[in-house]
């Protein structure tokens, strides 16, 4: 492989080939990396049960009590959104001990030009304007923007809705009751929090489908590493140039 | 109808009712509000004590269907409470008394108890030419609705229409109709909604005022708890079958006949709060779910506006479009993952085009 020679690590296997690594640096911490594929495995949980709760599946025969599919369908998603919710304020709270990538996507730095400057080029880059990305070890400021929007914003927005729904069920003197009701003085009819909480979902669908090609096609075509710094928490960049 | 100033007591006993039927009435009263025994002796000491209450009952922008409901009270009957608990001085639709003779009784009212008495309203006011669409005695309901609210103790606001709008205020509304508490803003308001409430919430309430001389425990919403705390689908007898998940798919099929839950025909009874599905209708025969029809939500804020009372999805119309979230979430999803595709496209296109000179700025480095 015809790479610099700087570059090399003198890493051989069997066939002589080398293996080549670039600069890298720790960049998600175990708890962010776990926080990560936890709320993908939540979301996924909660986005499916979601639909089948607002589109029921093929009824079910025989015996009311021979079965409880609803019910576990229901329950599912509660857990899973329960799980998202705890995990939500753990990596709040993992944002005071972690290192300072942890705190990214609690806040935009808009005071920052650079940052601007970061979120235009990188827009440009998207719309093939530019050669090549800049290179960032956190998220790079488009990223960033939308892990803001989606994980600080909308999520809560989900949590709140989806506790708000919850306590309906829970009854009128819980606490989910106590601490989400306000919803109802927004939206007296709880249908329209249905709705919204549905709409929700698919916003979430949405965004997925956009992170995933994202983190692909950075992965291939930017000059770093993306999907495998969020198994290993490593970030590998291919060259060392500056900028 | 009468002065107010003698006691419930005062007049049962009048009427011929025997101490140990009042007694009687007491217990009842007391356990169909959920109240224990020793609140019996409190309601008893309260009705022997207490002078009734005036209450003035006025008609807006409505059908009358809370009226219709709660002359059918049977639990108190409604006799009891017209004619003993409550001293109906004003209701145009039940009273003998009609035009200027009516309309004095309000006057006399207001000023003889002003703070003492309450005002029950059922319909709305509506504000559009000022007011004119409701007119009442020669001049715009809202006006005499404001100045009647001036010297109430409380405001019970009967009805979906005078707690939430209904129909006169969903869209587009013409007539600019709006629920009561939009105009009445200093006095406490109960709302008891429902197209129309239950016959006997209405009466419990009412009794549960006139015993106790102070509202009932009331929700965010303004709602008494003690009827309006949980929802239909909370109590329905078919909730087994939402848990197992067996729906009725169409109105004839065989889960529909087998009185399977009624979700899927777009019945509204997990978002609507109301005492339908343990109170029941009709001296408790039935209530709509038990007669194979889902809940259409008729207690809760703008339901004429939540799309159809058959469809589980709302349908939302904020885009000149009617839709459900389903079809806008997977015309959005579908349009997005074209876009991927698109630019992953373009960017294989960018990659192989420039492959060549990719290369050749390595060489150059």
């Amino acid at each position: 492989m015809a790479h610099d020679a700087k570059m090399l690590t003198g890493v051989m296997d069997a066939t002589d080939d080398v293996i080549v690594s670039g600069p890298s640096i720790y960049v998600y911490e175990a708890p962010v990396r776990l926080w990560h594929w936890g709320n993908a495995l939540c979301i996924t949980i909660l986005a499916v049960t979601g639909y089948f709760i607002g589109s029921p599946p093929p009824t079910m025969s025989g015996e009311a009590s021979d079965s409880f599919l609803f019910g576990y369908i229901r329950f599912s998603h509660f857990a899973a959104g329960q799980v998202l919710a705890v995990a939500f304020l753990a990596r709040i709270l993992w944002a005071f001990w972690g290192n300072k990538y942890s705190r990214q996507i609690f806040y935009l730095p808009v005071w920052e030009k650079t940052w601007w400057k970061g979120v235009v080029r990188e827009a440009r880059w998207y719309l093939f304007l530019e050669k090549e990305p800049y290179k960032y070890i956190g998220h790079n400021p488009l990223a960033h923007t939308a892990m803001f929007a989606m994980f600080t914003l909308f999520n809560l927005g989900m949590i709140i809705t989806g506790f708000a729904l919850y306590s309906e069920g829970a009854g009128r003197d819980s606490w989910q009751a106590k601490a989400f009701g306000w919803v109802f003085d927004i939206w007296p009819n709880s249908q329209d929090v249905h709705t919204l909480h549905h709409l929700g979902m698919w916003v979430i669908v949405i965004f997925a489908i956009v992170h995933i090609y994202a983190a692909v096609r950075e992965d291939i075509m930017s000059r770093q590493t993306m999907i495998s710094t969020m198994i290993s928490g490593e970030r590998q960049f291919r060259d060392e140039r500056e900028g | 109808m009468g002065s107010a100033t003698e006691t419930f007591y005062d007049v049962i006993r009048r009427q011929g009712i025997t101490r140990r039927s009042f007694v009687k009435f007491c217990n009842l009263t007391a356990a169909s509000l959920g109240l224990g025994p020793v609140a019996a002796t409190q309601i008893a000491q309260a009705l022997e004590t207490k002078p009734r209450i005036p209450v003035i009952w006025m008609h807006g922008l409505e059908c009358t269907c809370c009226s219709e409901s709660f002359i059918r009270s049977a639990h108190p009957l409604v006799k009891d409470v017209v004619l003993s608990m409550v001293s109906l001085d004003y209701d145009d639709t039940l009273m003998a008394a009609a035009g200027h003779q009516a309309d004095a009784i309000l006057q006399e009212t207001r000023e003889k108890y002003k703070g003492g008495y309450i005002l029950a309203v059922e319909g709305n006011p509506p504000l559009n030419e000022d007011g004119m669409y409701c007119i009442d005695g020669g001049r715009p309901f809202v006006e005499k609705l404001k100045e009647m609210a001036d010297g109430a103790m409380a405001v019970i606001a009967w009805g979906a229409c005078a707690s939430w709008g209904c129909v006169q205020a969903a869209k587009p509304n013409p007539t600019q109709a709006v629920p009561i508490d939009k105009v009445i803003r200093d006095k406490p308001i109960i709302k008891v909604p429902g197209c129309p409430p239950i016959a006997e919430v209405m009466t419990g309430v009412i009794s549960y005022i006139l015993t106790f001389g102070k509202m009932p425990e009331l929700d965010r919403q303004g709602r008494p708890k003690m009827f309006y705390s949980q929802r239909i689908h909370d109590k329905c007898y078919r909730r087994p079958h939402f848990d197992a998940g067996q729906f009725a798919e169409s109105w004839d099929d065989e889960g529909a006949r087998k009185g399977y839950c009624l979700y899927k025909m777009g019945c509204k009874g997990p978002t609507t709060y109301n005492a339908c599905s343990t109170v029941r209708w009709n001296g408790g025969v039935s209530f709509p779910i038990q007669s194979g029809h889902g809940c259409i939500g008729c207690s809760e804020e703008g339901f004429w506006d939540k799309g159809s009372f058959y469809d589980r999805l709302t349908t939302i119309r904020q885009f000149g479009i009617e839709a459900t979230a389903d079809k806008i979430g997977l015309t959005a999803a579908g349009v997005v993952v074209a876009g991927v595709a698109v630019h992953t496209a373009a960017t294989a296109v960018k990659r192989l085009t420039s492959k060549h000179d990719h290369h050749r700025r390595n060489d150059h480095q």
